[in-house]
């Protein structure tokens, strides 16, 4: 019997803190459940996935997922697989900086003002993805 | 006579992204690493040891480690261990909030006036743990990694 895909989206960043597109990571996913859809979202930290924490492997297996990750290397996107994860869409903020090069990241413990805004807008594209699940689950039910 | 390698000691910070002192370990990790102890200390992702390759996993192996975990889960330390090699020591914030009678801590996105001050704390208690790590070894490590007379 396959599990029932709850609406909530988890968001999953990358723990990175070599570089500044890992502190993006962050931030972005913090907008989304802080302030963009705090009622439809929820964090999980990518440590307690590589510990195999039980309550954070049924939140990836029983949920859909956005990862969002800095560097190509990939961790949030290969350990929610690895964590039972079906749902996955894999975001990096490379692809959004890409699209929005005037918006380049530097600093790691506090972001500059363009770190920032970069976060903001690859917020805005995981809040779109998070409506999209909540839309398909409420044309499902 | 040969130029050995730098020893240096290893940080890994669980950086819990769930709770503000997976923010305080982040932040006390950068600190050593870039303000305190540059020329001592390297870093590795957490999450490396299991989506990296087999160089990541051998991070533990080549460096004695520091973990700096939020929570008694000790997800740093535990992946540590399980993935590369035992820590050397390891520092727990909630701990050592406690430890030190700091108030809450609180704020994952923007750490309040307690969180500001575990990481100092946090960070001090590294460095005395790397300068620990480093100092006693210096001579007698170092000596062992020169190339031997022969059989």
């Amino acid at each position: 019997m396959t599990k029932p895909v709850s609406s909530e989206t988890v968001v999953i960043p990358c723990s990175g803190i070599g570089k500044p597109f890992g502190s993006v990571s962050r931030e972005a996913a913090y907008e989304v459940v802080d302030a963009l859809r705090p009622a439809g979202t929820r964090l999980v930290a990518l440590s307690r996935l590589v510990l195999g924490d039980d309550e954070a492997r049924e939140a990836v297996a029983g949920h859909p997922v956005v990862t969002i990750d800095g560097c190509k290397l990939a961790c949030a996107a290969k350990m929610a697989k690895a964590s039972g994860a079906r749902t996955v869409r894999e975001l990096a903020v490379i692809d959004t900086f890409r699209r929005h090069p005037k918006l380049k990241p530097e600093g790691i413990a506090e972001l500059n003002e363009a770190g920032q805004q970069l976060a903001r807008v690859l917020a805005e594209e995981v809040a779109a993805i998070v409506d999209e699940h909540a839309g398909r689950k409420g044309t499902d039910a | 006579m040969p130029e050995l390698p730098k020893r240096k000691v290893g940080i890994v910070a669980c950086s819990g992204e769930e709770i503000a002192e997976g923010t305080v370990t982040r932040l006390a990790a950068l600190r050593v690493l870039h303000e305190l102890r540059p020329e001592d200390t390297v870093t590795i992702c957490l999450p490396l040891f299991l989506a990296g390759g087999e160089g990541d996993r051998a991070f533990a192996r080549f460096y004695p480690t520091v973990t700096i975990d939020g929570c008694d889960k000790r997800c740093a330390a535990h992946g540590t261990a399980t993935y590369s090699a035992e820590p050397a020591a390891s520092v727990v914030v909630s701990e050592l909030v406690a430890e030190c009678g700091l108030g809450a801590v609180e704020g994952r996105r923007r750490l309040n006036e307690a969180g500001r001050q575990a990481v100092e704390a946090t960070a001090a208690r590294v460095v005395s743990l790397v300068d620990g790590l480093l100092k006693p070894a210096r001579g007698r490590r170092f000596a062992a990694t020169l190339p031997s007379a022969g059989p």
